[in-house]
């Protein structure tokens, strides 16, 4: 046993790994590019399970509500452009088909194409949140954003106002949360952009990008949710 | 010198359970943490380092134990669940026979009406060996009203009613507790419950009240205009709320519903939320133009108009009121020459 | 082979080129500001946390000293409501929440791994960052007038009435929150993925389980609190009714969500006690964890099962009967776990070698106060006697027995454990000893009163009480003055032996552990050369066998 160990330690100090053949984006801390890889996506995974409990967390509030004020909840989610939401949608969905191609540029080491595939991804998703910020002002001047503000007045049934207010705190949060995941996803995305034409990225070096992709699909998923919880129902 | 008692006073019907619960646990728990310490101790010092055991010897205990301190922990672990849910049900299950008094938090003061109409803050009194249930809604916060001599509490929510109960087995007087913090003075939120001997509770309900409860409420049934839908008539644009309480009804939607203290409730803040198979959704809020202590009368009408026989808010004496102790202790005496000034006339103040 | 002391024989003094440690690699502040290591963030954190202990020590002081007397004489009481609120925010947000993990966890989970470093090293860095501004935001508070809704935030109090700085404080909660988020995501990728050659699952220290099991409640619990609080700052600022019940919210659903974090959150802070007594208990009885697979389960279990148990603190707000059955059935099965460490840590002392230094007297005294705060807990799920209790200081002095006794304990004993490791130096065993019993002694005198004032009625966060509670509530205050002394000496004797304690060797304890197979302090990289595991974790025959080697080679 101890012959063996000491005989392994030897053969693992001569191993030929020294920090010429490294990989230039091999963190000092990791043995190879292997092991970094499959450390920063085990670690993207886990950060979307946290984030799946996080939005849980909203989701399970609001279906509580929705319980407690049918009526309300139905008339609120008529105060919703379903036209709107549903191009958003289609909008969001290209963005994440756009990514995906990103990531496959990016494993192929094409690199304009991996750098044009973000660009669309960032287009797409500031459609998105230009849409979005649209939306949110119509409400804004129709007096239906929550709080102070709140002047909008439920024309056949009155009852509903408070309960309307309520869907549409919902509305604005969710929304609003989903919209700040969307602009630090450009931001992580300019970044990738300057890297991906830079060439950062290839066969061996291509875990950014992915988890990139993961982020964006995640986020993406999101409003798949969202959307029919808001808009439609 | 103050007196310092290491436990409460027992003056509940419950207060025995609970307390036999806890001081069980005291001993199994007690007894098996002492155990736990010896053994420490013991191999602390048995089994001390010295020159000659610098490395512990590798000597597994045997595995059996694993499974042993497993297992009995948790039969003894479920033992304990089953003790607490028992006394729990019992302290859940409400005699029918209960005196109704209705409890109204607010910061930072207790408010209690008797369906006598006697109304009373921070000062509670009620008879001894008579079960008592009190109905309790809050005016803002979150409030817990604590009877720590009877064992009891429950959270006071806002906007919906929430019940307990006690039996009082001893006459005295006894803290009041706000238990859920609740804002600046929640430590000043406290006042005294005051149980009396039959004799000595007839006397306080002949002082001076407004009517029964019922009776406040019917006014304000007129005055909120409730009678000109809710009639007998047929053709009412309300449903006839006579002998409603209690019993289940069928919903527009075609659920039903027991028309307990909560729907009550509900309907008049909230009508449109359960609607009576029937009847148009009509009916306009109440929502900020009843106050808590209205709601309460208004609900011990509708409680009377349910009932078989209307109102029977008279206590009677128990046969056992002769036998309970003679006079009121003296606590009492000096709570009853005041119940004039705790009864307040206001309960209004929005 | 047992009969040398293991002390000398076969740990060297550390050659020259061990000499530079990660201590005196580099120097200046921005080196310590913009550091990448583990270690050195560790001590980062090290300082912070002592400071929000610090802070939240004063408090509970001055609590203590306006507990003396029934009136409500020192303070008015909203300062006192303050006291109480900043008390709980600072100790559990900023203190025990990252204490063990962020300090110890940062420090030797890599090392226990053979890690040169945890997986994520920027992102370690940017936790601690995230921590300080959450921090900023709990001084600002502090200095700008504080926060009376206690730390719970019940609605509708925290949303609708409280006049103080709410929503500075909850913001600062939300942020730290995720300064533990990715500690436990670093942690969770860093066991996966990072362990040394031949570092099985089986082989690694019960710290490791323990810190796995702590880093899935933080990954899973953390982001509910996050929402949570999210919504109650919604409401606070638009003044909408998502809690507030007066506009159609529901007060209780806020309890369910913040307990469903605030739950879990109390394993956040014992489990990690858990990995540090089972090193301690390890290393001190110079023995292998009795039953090493129950206790290393027992942590994954208590992680899962802390899930299901958040309503037991909802048993007198009005839930069914039934729940009201089911949580507690289910809080009495999460004893079981905790229940069967404290048997096998027991029973490891079994014909041991059992040492009397420093770390293993407040093992000892954590056994016996977890075992108190543990079995009180049992009184709280037994839905009968918490009808009674709950909100009394009976709960007070349960969950100080659990956090205190437990996890400051456990913090303490492995501080004084790693110590040299961290520092190179060995502190003075006298005053070391000397300590360990003041905190003993001076916590139970503390507590203990309490759960007697509160089964007799004490209601918890009253600012003035009722004076037949004044007896049992000096006795609490005069253990609170014992205590902290037990608290400030180690600050003393610590510190000073920064300069003036003894060198500590590579292994001073004679323990078995990757973390004692290099130097003290250990180099930037944790290990001259990548180690390869072969012995079993406390395999204490095959540790020194394979120690003798490496260093014979």
């Amino acid at each position: 046993m101890s012959d063996a160990t000491l005989s392994h330690s030897a053969e693992h100090a001569a191993e030929p790994h020294g920090h010429a053949h490294h990989h230039p984006f091999l963190q000092h801390h990791f043995e190879d590019m292997g092991q970094q890889h499959e450390a920063s996506t085990l670690g993207m995974w886990f950060f979307v399970a946290q984030e799946i409990l996080f939005f849980g967390g909203i989701f399970c509030a609001y279906f509580i509500y929705r319980e407690m004020y049918p009526a309300a909840w139905s008339a609120g989610s008529k105060l919703q452009h379903w036209q709107i939401g549903a191009v958003n949608t289609v909008v969001l969905i290209g963005s994440s088909l756009t990514m995906a191609l990103a990531v496959w540029g990016a494993q192929g080491a094409r690199r304009k194409f991996t750098t044009l595939m973000l660009v669309l991804t960032l287009l797409l998703g500031g459609i998105f949140v230009g849409v979005k910020a649209y939306e949110y002002a119509e409400h804004i001047h129709h007096g239906q954003f929550p709080g102070a503000m709140f002047t909008y007045v439920h024309a056949a049934d009155p009852s509903l106002t408070r309960g309307i207010e309520l869907f549409m705190t919902f509305y604005f949060t969710m929304t609003g949360l989903h919209a700040l995941h969307m602009v630090i996803g450009a931001g992580l995305l300019l970044y990738f952009i300057r890297r991906a034409w830079r060439g950062d990225f290839g066969h061996e070096y291509y875990s950014p990008i992915e988890i990139m992709g993961l982020y964006w699909h995640f986020v993406d998923i999101v409003w798949i949710f969202l959307f029919p919880l808001l808009y439609l129902v | 010198m103050n007196d310092f008692p290491l436990f409460p006073e027992q003056a509940s019907s419950v207060s025995p359970l609970v307390d036999g619960l806890y001081l069980g646990l005291v001993a199994i728990t007690g007894v098996v943490s002492l155990l736990i310490w010896i053994v420490i101790f013991y191999f602390a010092i048995k089994y001390r380092r010295r020159p000659d055991n610098e490395l512990a010897q590798e000597q597994e205990p045997p595995a059996a134990l694993e499974m042993t301190w497993i297992v009995v922990p948790t039969i003894i672990f479920i033992g304990i669940f089953i003790a607490g849910a028992w006394v729990f049900f019992r302290l859940n299950r409400v005699p029918s026979n209960a005196i109704e008094v209705y409890a109204t938090g607010r910061q930072w003061m207790w408010k209690f009406q008797h369906p006598t109409g006697q109304r009373e803050i921070n000062t509670l009194h009620v008879p001894v060996n008579r079960p008592i249930k009190i109905t309790m809604a809050s005016e803002d916060v979150i409030h817990s009203l604590w009877f720590p001599a009877f064992r009891v509490k429950m959270d006071v929510v806002p906007n919906r009613f929430r019940t307990m109960w006690f039996e009082a087995t001893k006459t005295g007087k006894y803290h009041i507790f706000c238990a859920e913090y609740c804002g600046t003075m929640h430590s000043g939120m406290i006042g005294s419950v005051i149980v009396m001997d039959a004799v000595a509770y007839q006397r306080w309900l002949a002082g001076g009240s407004e009517g029964s409860l019922a009776s406040q409420g019917e006014k304000l049934f007129q005055k909120y205009a409730c009678n000109t839908c809710h009639t007998s008539v047929s053709g009412a644009r309300g449903p006839n709320l006579a002998g409603l309480f209690g019993k289940t009804r069928p919903l527009t939607n075609g659920s039903s519903v027991v028309a307990d203290e909560q729907y009550i409730r509900e309907s008049i803040l909230n009508p449109q939320a359960k609607v009576a198979a029937g009847f148009a959704p009509v009916m306009p809020t109440f929502q900020g133009q009843v106050s808590e202590d209205d709601l309460i009368r208004l609900l011990a009408y509708v409680r009377t108009l349910g009932a078989e026989q209307p109102a029977p808010v008279a206590v009677e004496s128990p046969a056992s009121a002769l036998e309970s102790r003679g006079a009121p202790a003296a606590a009492d005496g000096r709570a009853e020459a005041q119940p004039a000034s705790t009864t307040t006339t206001s309960g209004n103040q929005q | 082979m047992t009969s040398t002391t293991i002390d000398d024989a076969p740990f060297i003094e550390p050659s020259t080129r061990e000499r530079r440690n990660y201590l005196n690699d580099e120097y200046g502040v921005l080196s310590w500001l913009l550091t990448k290591d583990h270690k050195r963030i560790a001590v980062l954190y090290l300082f912070s946390v002592t400071v929000f202990f610090i802070v939240g020590g004063i408090f509970a002081f001055l609590m203590r000293l306006e507990l003396l007397t029934p009136e409500g004489d020192m303070f008015t009481s909203d300062t006192y409501n303050k006291l109480f609120t900043l008390h709980g925010v600072v100790m559990i947000f900023f203190f025990l929440i990252p204490a063990i993990p962020a300090v110890m966890g940062n420090f030797i989970l890599p090392i226990m791994l053979g890690a040169k470093d945890l997986a994520f090293p920027k992102l370690n860095l940017l936790s601690w960052y995230i921590y300080m501004i959450g921090g900023i935001f709990g001084i600002v508070v502090i200095i700008t007038g504080g926060v009376d809704t206690g730390w719970t935030f019940y609605t509708p109090y925290s949303t609708q009435y409280s006049n103080t700085k709410v929503f500075a404080t909850t913001l600062g909660a939300f942020i730290t929150g995720f300064s533990s988020i990715l500690t436990g995501l670093n942690f969770l990728v860093t066991i996966h993925r990072m362990r040394a050659p031949g570092l099985t699952w089986y082989r690694l220290p019960l710290f490791v389980w323990s810190m796995y099991g702590t880093s899935v409640i933080i990954m899973l619990a953390t982001p509910v609190l996050a929402i949570t609080l999210v919504m109650l700052m919604v409401e606070r600022v638009l003044q909408v009714g998502i809690f507030d019940p007066a506009l159609g919210g529901d007060p209780v659903l806020y309890q369910h969500m913040f307990w469903f974090y605030s739950h879990p959150a109390v394993y956040i802070m014992v489990l990690p006690a858990m990995a540090v007594i089972s090193e301690c208990v390890a290393a001190f009885t110079r023995k292998r964890v009795f039953g090493y697979k129950f206790v290393a389960f027992s942590s994954l279990a208590i992680a899962f099962l802390s899930f299901l148990v958040w309503a037991h603190h909802l048993f007198v707000a009005g839930i069914s009967v039934y729940s009201a059955m089911i949580f507690s059935f289910l809080s009495m099965l999460v004893a079981v776990p905790s229940a069967i460490k404290v048997f096998n840590w027991t029973a490891t002392m079994y014909k041991a070698s059992v040492s009397w230094q420093t770390p293993m007297l407040y093992v000892m005294g954590f056994i016996g106060l977890f075992t108190i705060g543990g079995v009180t807990g049992l009184f709280l799920a037994a839905l009968g006697v918490d009808v009674h209790v709950h909100d009394s200081y009976f709960v007070v002095a349960h969950f100080h027995y659990v956090m205190v006794g437990g996890t400051i304990m456990a913090y303490m004993a492995g501080i004084h454990y790693w110590w040299p490791k961290i520092t190179g130096r060995m502190y003075s065993e006298w005053w070391g000893r000397l300590s360990a019993l003041l905190v003993f002694v001076g916590f139970n005198l503390t507590f203990f009163p309490q759960f007697l004032v509160g089964y007799v009625g004490m209601p918890r966060r009253y600012h003035a009480y009722a004076p037949e509670f004044q007896v049992l509530n000096v006795l609490s205050t005069a253990g609170a003055t014992v205590l902290a002394a037990g608290y400030l000496l180690p600050m003393l004797y610590l510190a000073w032996s920064l300069k003036f304690g003894r060198k500590a060797g590579t292994n001073p304890w004679g323990a078995a552990g990757l973390e004692w197979a290099t130097t003290s302090p250990p180099p930037k990289e944790n290990f001259h050369e990548t180690p390869v595991v072969t012995w079993d974790a406390y395999d204490y025959p095959a540790f020194l066998k394979a120690m003798r080697e490496t260093q014979n080679v």
